[in-house]
């Protein structure tokens, strides 16, 4: 009774501790005017404006407090029209960033306004967020026993049995001795060792010796083969940017950034300034953390810092210095000289998915080699993947006579003339 | 009356005794296999290396090699930081801009990739001068000379521009304020804006004075037209409006006037036919080196230049009086009659003209021209791309010399080099009180100067041109300068105190005067602009010409006629490696200039070539006198040379500012006395022999000798096609079938009848061998240079050849004769005495071949490993990465078009040729591999660009119209002899040129079944 009562309460101090960990913590914003006004601010303002930190615009936090409510209303609405009838205030923006006029906001109520000001003026209660998480914690007890639980908890009483086991057979082997019944050991026939039964079987010998032959060949095929294979193939880049974050959490486009993918043969490594489209705006990270592999906040800021380096962008007066640093990054997908390989080709006539050769290039932190890129890997795409054809009046006719000619609807790669080795080699 | 005429490479072949040639004929291999190499004791006993070393050298070698292996490169991608807009990775830029260097004048575009220009292109829309010859599409990797200025110096130490301009510009103010002469010598630059800014220059200094000296005079020309339409130009022609053509040692296919006649010629060419009647140009040429022009025409009569003086006067006579006093030997008379009655009834219709350096000769050619009212005559828009004054060049080099001119100001012009005794004009030049060459190089005139001005390419630069009257043209940089260099207008400017860029100076005057309504975006877009002048046609009055010198023109015993080849031009790219190894036209030898002999007068002066294996051609040297100067030139007997006369061509002897491979040959320019190029010369023979690489013997015919197809115009226009393009026949159970029937095929067919089935059709009429696409298949298929000793092994890599076979008879009757009675009896001494007549003027075909991409190909049953394979649209594949270098696609190929790579000829010094350097290395097409040592390639017919010109399509979602495919050589090719398409568009040309009459196959009755098809030449040779 007394291991069964330890047992109960380990149990429970076990799946509280778990259901601690596995809280989802949930950021609750009581005020909906908040909730509406982070909605529309990061419509309309965020393109311009951080709460902070002076970006293109001033930083809003706690702007409601240095301008008068109405004079808000109307800035916001028309700044310009405000600019030019002259009053103080505007003008004195105005000509603190340089003569760069605010977007207009016409459609926005009053209402929207005072939202929005909530919002900006909002401080989130970081102390009542953690204790209401410890609140949660206690409200979870009610929570059933998981699967790890009972493993562990098999595993206990298939231990207990097997100690109880043993001491069956102590107790067993002490009533023997005591009650004079003698246990003596069965003698073993005397034969000879095995390893020397192998060695005088000859037909062993030879099947066994084809059998390491034939493995050993197996392995240094194979050892051979994935020489100059890369598949797997996650250097170090010299700015850790993460895919997972641009076109996984943020589900920028591919080829909003490779865009020479859709016409050249190269899918492209973009160049800074593409970088800036968002990055002018976004100088630091806000997004999810990975604790356990370092991947802080600061951390990804700190690489953004980088790319500002390279590209020359000065934050504090927001202009570019024209120092440049080039970065060099290190080519994951390489082919050798003698392969033609068009992105275009593929991407845009043959309408086929990045995803499908790079993987899922979305959920990568750390961009790695996800196919084999070998010739077979190709050939094997080309035999089973059917060619595009729809509204595509290049294959117009090319279409009809082939599909006639094989007996089919739809062409595989490989029919139209895509396995022919002057088709990539060149 | 098919071409059974008996065709040769080499007069050697003409001697059925000559042993050497026997035996190379039969010979399989191209040299002897060294027998004794290992077995030879005294070469193991000499030898450091013991077996066991060699053991050790294996062994260390398998595991520096293994481990090496086994980690990859690390690849850096590096993207721009702010892309321009216009580039995009992988994507090729075309910028139409002009070549001009004083010498080539051109309209082209310009294929750029990432930013560097890697392929020049004739500019198709360009009205005037848009044909690029083999040296404007070899100009792209000029730029990319190791030996380029790389900024600017002054005594020979390199010094900056600021610097440059302080002290050049004190100088010259100076020697303004105490009056000094100083003479600013530039080549034709054919340019408003320049002379514009040399206009300005001379304002701001008024004791500068401006002579145009253009290396290869025109002056004679220059100075007739000038005498009569009163501005110096050069009279216009337009060969496709002529019908009869009679030259007078014009080679107007190759460099005369500035070139680039060969496409009005060429439409001129080709037979038509018309009401049954069948329509071509007549063309006859009258020369004494044989020429381009004088290789495709009708007749050609090899004379004397004095004789040629004597025949301009007798038709000039005969037409205008209808006698003539000029006594011509018996055979010219002959065939100039025949020239005369042709000229007169064609009338205006009709064209003579003439490139003697004698200015008579010159306005008697404007004067027959205007009393024919030629059509194809056009003087009334002269040419503006030769300007220079040899009599101005002349005062002022003696100016120099004697000390009345103390500055020199030289625009990229080389005189040291280029005149006959400019040794001593380099030494009077040092001894100026001020010197300033404008160069790219350090040429022997920048040696002897003390200040160098580096100046850009002509990719790197701007320019505007007035190629001919009212007819502009535009250049634009293509790349940023690569080096620290300045233009010299750009320096004019700066040193005239203006504060103005020479770009915007263009701008500004093409605004103010040439564009009138035109936009300047557009004209630069295009790069030419043609205002629509009409000016007035004058007839001058040629009453009073005086032809008595003419009339009684004597020979010198022996006369040098100075050419210029059209591999090298005037020799302002010596440096590039292209040009150098391109063989030339006729005499198909590379990485060298000769002296161009007769076979008689060989014979006379103790001269000769002989061929010592496959490829390699020995001649011996005459020692070359022409006044005082002395050269001992190596010789080439060249068939169809004129007797009493020998040629040397320009361009070569170069040794400044080259590469030390580069410098091949010997200066003609020494012999270039008072810029004529007529010279009286005495002819020795010196000792020692000559090795050339002469690429015509690489390969024998094997008495395959209807690789050439040719017929007159008669058996053209009144026989059947199976009497002059035969389709060759062979027997099944008795029967005689075509040997492309079904019947007798060994092969299965494929089934090509869907997707695009490439052809590509040559047509031996328009061809005139100008070789254009020989560079241009070099500069796309990243084709490398392997050297003058590797071509002598016949180990030459050029995809693309072009093959001149001289054939013996106008007749082919009488050639039949001629060969039944060699083969016969071998009488040694009436072969001898036909040989003779052969090689004194021999009738010339040009051949390019290239892979023939036969349906059938021989290559591709015997390759080992399936390397080269056939695809569905036509052409032979070639997978370099599978070759492993057993060259029995070699050995089976009746065309013998495969290359083999001997050597590694990139990255290796031993073949330091541009693919050994950085430079260099950014000409190569990112397109194309770059194969390595042991593998086999050849011409794809340009698969790169089928493959690009069927993506564009697909992605612009479109069919494919007639003319978008294309190839390099046929792209190349303005004659329009080349044409390349989709035999399968039924609407396309190359599909009607496919059952054209005159279509046939190289070696039909092989069976192979070539995707390249040729069309039978038509000569118009017959009489009146």
């Amino acid at each position: 009774m007394k291991v069964r009562n330890q047992l109960t309460s380990f149990l429970s101090l076990l799946l509280i501790s778990v259901s601690l960990l596995t809280f989802q913590n949930t950021f609750a914003q009581d005020d909906p005017a908040v909730t509406a006004g982070k909605a529309l601010f990061n419509a309309n303002c965020a393109a311009c404006h951080k709460l902070n930190k002076r970006a293109v615009g001033p930083a809003l936090k706690g702007v409601s407090a240095k301008y008068d409510k109405e004079w808000l209303y109307s800035w916001i609405k028309n700044s310009t029209a405000m600019v030019k009838s002259g009053d103080a205030q505007a003008v004195a923006i105005y000509e603190e960033y340089n003569g760069s006029v605010m977007t207009s906001f016409p459609q926005l109520s009053n209402e929207d306004i005072d939202n929005i000001l909530a919002y900006t003026d909002y401080t989130p209660p970081a102390a009542a967020a953690a204790a209401s998480a410890a609140a949660g914690a206690t409200a979870a007890n009610s929570a059933g026993p998981d699967n790890t639980l009972i493993l562990i908890a098999l595993i206990l009483v298939f231990g207990i049995l097997v100690v109880m086991l043993f001491l069956v057979q102590r107790t067993l082997l002490r009533i023997a001795d005591a009650s004079g019944v003698e246990i003596r050991p069965v003698a073993k026939p005397k034969r000879t060792p095995l390893w020397l039964a192998f060695v005088q079987n000859q037909f062993l010998v030879f099947l066994s010796v084809v059998l390491l032959l034939l493995s050993s060949a197996y392995f240094a095929y194979g050892y051979f083969m994935q020489v100059g294979v890369d598949q797997g193939y996650m250097p170090v880049q010299p700015i850790h940017y993460s895919h997972k974050i641009h076109a996984g959490a943020n589900q920028i486009e591919c080829k909003y950034c490779h865009s020479s993918a859709r016409v050249s043969k190269h899918s492209g490594i973009p160049s800074l300034n593409v970088c800036m489209n968002c990055h002018q705006n976004i100088a630091e990270y806000n997004g999810e953390e990975d604790l356990e592999n370092g991947y802080t906040k600061d951390f990804y800021t700190k690489e953004i810092k980088k790319l500002y380096a390279a590209v020359g962008w000065d934050e504090e007066s927001q202009s570019y210095t024209g120092e440049t640093q080039p970065v060099k990054w290190v080519r994951i997908h390489n082919l050798p000289d003698f392969v033609y390989f068009n992105h275009a080709q593929h991407v845009e006539v043959g309408q086929i998915e990045c995803q499908k050769c790079h993987g899922p290039v979305e959920e990568m932190e750390v961009m790695y080699q996800y196919s084999p890129l070998t010739m077979g890997w190709c050939i094997n795409c080309h035999r089973e993947t059917n060619v595009k054809v729809e509204s595509n009046e290049y294959y117009t006719k090319i279409h009809e006579a082939l599909s006639k000619k094989y007996g089919v609807e739809k062409l595989t790669v490989a029919q139209m003339g895509g396995l022919e080795c002057g088709k990539c080699h060149y | 009356m098919a071409s059974n005429k008996t065709y040769w490479k080499n007069i050697d072949q003409l001697d059925p005794t000559n042993e050497e040639v026997q035996s190379l004929e039969q010979n399989e291999f191209a040299s002897q296999l060294p027998k004794d190499f290992l077995t030879d004791e005294r070469t193991l006993a000499d030898s450091n290396t013991s077996r066991r070393d060699f053991l050790k050298y294996v062994g260390f070698s398998t595991a520096a090699a293994s481990l090496a292996a086994c980690e990859g490169p690390v690849i850096k991608s590096v993207p721009y930081v702010v892309q321009p807009e216009q580039i995009r990775p992988g994507i090729a830029n075309y910028y139409a801009t002009t070549m001009a260097d004083g010498f080539d004048f051109c309209s082209v575009l310009v294929k750029t990739r990432e930013g560097r220009p890697i392929k020049i292109e004739s500019n198709p829309d360009a009205p005037t001068l848009g044909v690029a010859n083999a040296r404007v599409h070899a100009s792209v990797l000029s730029m990319y000379d190791t030996k380029r200025l790389q900024g600017p110096l002054a005594q020979g130490e390199d010094i900056s521009w600021d610097n440059l301009y302080q002290q050049v510009g004190a100088m010259l103010k100076a020697l303004a304020a105490t009056n000094k002469k100083v003479v600013l010598m530039t080549p034709t630059l054919a340019s408003p804006t320049s002379h514009k800014i040399i206009q300005e220059f001379i304002t701001a200094f008024p004791n500068v004075s401006h002579v145009i000296y253009d290396t290869i005079s025109d002056d004679a020309a220059l100075n007739a037209y000038q005498k009569y339409y009163g501005i110096r130009g050069l009279a216009e022609y337009d060969f496709s409006l002529a019908k009869t053509i009679v030259s007078v040692d014009a080679d107007f296919l190759g460099d005369w006037q500035g070139g680039g006649y060969s496409k009005g010629y060429a439409a001129g060419r080709v037979p038509k036919k018309h009401n049954q009647k069948v329509d071509m140009s007549w063309h006859m040429q009258i020369e004494s080196n044989m020429s381009l022009s004088g290789a495709n025409a009708d007749h050609r009569i090899p004379t004397t230049p004095a004789v040629q003086m004597n025949v301009l006067a007798y038709i000039h006579d005969q037409l205008t009086r209808g006698n003539s006093a000029v006594s011509l030997s018996e055979e010219v008379k002959t065939a100039v009659d025949q020239a005369v009655v042709r000229l007169r009834t064609a009338g205006s219709d009709a064209v003579v003209v003439s490139g003697l350096t004698n200015e008579t000769a010159q306005e008697t050619v404007l004067a027959i021209n205007s009393y024919l009212q030629s059509k194809a005559f056009q003087p009334e828009q002269p040419r503006r791309i030769r300007q220079g004054n040899a009599m101005q060049v002349q005062e002022a080099f003696e100016g120099i010399q004697k000390g009345s001119i103390q500055g020199l100001i030289s625009v990229n012009i080389n005189p040291v080099f280029t005149s006959a005794g400019g040794a001593q004009l380099g030494e009077a030049i040092k001894n100026l009180e001020f010197s300033l060459a404008f160069t790219s190089k350090l040429d022997e005139t920048a040696a002897q100067c003390q200040f160098v001005a580096a100046t850009p390419h002509y990719l790197e630069a701007w320019g505007d041109y007035e190629l001919k009257a009212g007819h502009y043209a535009l250049a634009q940089p293509t790349i940023k300068p690569l080096f620290d260099t300045q233009q010299f207008q750009d320096v004019f400017l700066r040193l005239a105190g203006q504060n103005q860029k020479y770009y915007d100076a263009i701008k500004a005057h093409w605004n103010e005067a040439i564009l009138g309504s035109t936009s300047w975006n557009k004209a630069l877009h295009d790069g030419y602009f043609a205002s629509a002048t009409n000016s007035e046609a004058t007839t001058p009055d040629f009453s009073n010409l005086d032809l008595s010198a003419l009339r009684t023109a004597q020979a010198p015993q022996m006369s040098l006629v100075l050419y210029t080849k059209t591999g090298m031009g005037d020799g302002q790219q010596a440096n590039n490696p292209w040009l150098q190894e391109f063989p030339d036209p006729i005499t198909r030898v590379s990485w060298d200039n000769y002296l161009t002999v007769s076979m008689s007068d060989a014979k006379a002066f103790g001269l000769t070539n002989r061929n010592t294996s496959n490829g390699a051609l020995n001649g011996s040297y005459a020692n070359v006198k022409v006044g005082e100067t002395s050269l001992k030139v190596p010789v080439v007997i060249q068939p169809g040379q004129a007797k009493g006369t020998v040629g040397l061509s320009f361009g070569y002897g170069k040794r400044n500012g080259l590469q030390d491979e580069m410098q091949t040959g010997v200066n003609a320019y020494e012999l270039y006395l008072k810029a004529q190029k007529t010279q009286t010369v005495s002819i020795t023979s010196s000792e020692g022999e000559h090795e050339f690489a002469c690429v015509q013997l690489h390969n024998t015919l094997m008495g395959r000798g209807d690789i050439v197809k040719e017929t007159t115009l008669e058996v053209f226009s009144t026989k059947n096609k199976s009497q002059w393009n035969p389709m060759p026949q062979v027997s099944k159970n008795h029967m005689e079938f075509d040997v492309t029937s079904p019947e007798v095929d060994l092969w299965q067919e494929f089934d090509r009848s869907i997707g695009h089935h490439f052809n590509l059709s040559i047509d031996l009429n328009s061809c005139t061998g100008c070789g254009a696409c020989v560079i241009a298949c070099h500069a796309e298929n990243n084709v490398p240079v392997v050297g003058k000793s590797e071509i002598r092994r016949s180990r030459d890599m050029h995809w693309l050849r072009i093959d001149r076979y001289y054939s013996s008879a106008t007749t082919f009757e009488g050639d039949n004769d001629t060969k039944e009675a060699i083969s016969g009896v071998g009488d040694s001494l009436s072969t001898f005495n036909e040989m003779e007549k052969a090689a004194e003027n021999p009738q010339v075909a040009f051949q390019p071949v290239m892979c023939q991409h036969c349906n059938h190909a021989p290559c591709e049953t015997v390759c080992p490993v399936a390397a080269t394979s056939h695809g569905r649209q036509g052409q032979n594949h070639m997978a370099y990465n599978r070759c492993v270098g057993t060259r029995y696609c070699a050995n089976n190929c009746p065309y013998k078009v495969r290359r083999f790579n001997w050597f590694l000829y990139n990255k290796n010094d031993e073949f330091d040729y541009h693919m050994n350097n950085d430079l260099g290395r950014m000409v190569l097409n990112p397109d194309v591999v770059v194969r390595s040592r042991g593998v086999m390639e050849k011409c794809s017919m340009c698969i790169q660009m089928t493959q690009k010109t069927i993506l564009d399509a697909k992605l612009k979602g479109e069919e494919i119209t007639d003319g978008t495919f294309q190839t390099a050589c046929s792209n190349a090719c303005t004659t329009g002899a080349m044409v390349f398409g989709d035999l399968n568009d039924k609407e396309s040309k190359v599909a009607a040129l496919h059952q054209d009459d005159r279509m046939y196959h190289l070696l039909e009755h092989v069976g192979t079944k070539p995707n390249v098809m040729y069309h039978v030449k038509v000569r118009n040779t017959d009489e009146v």
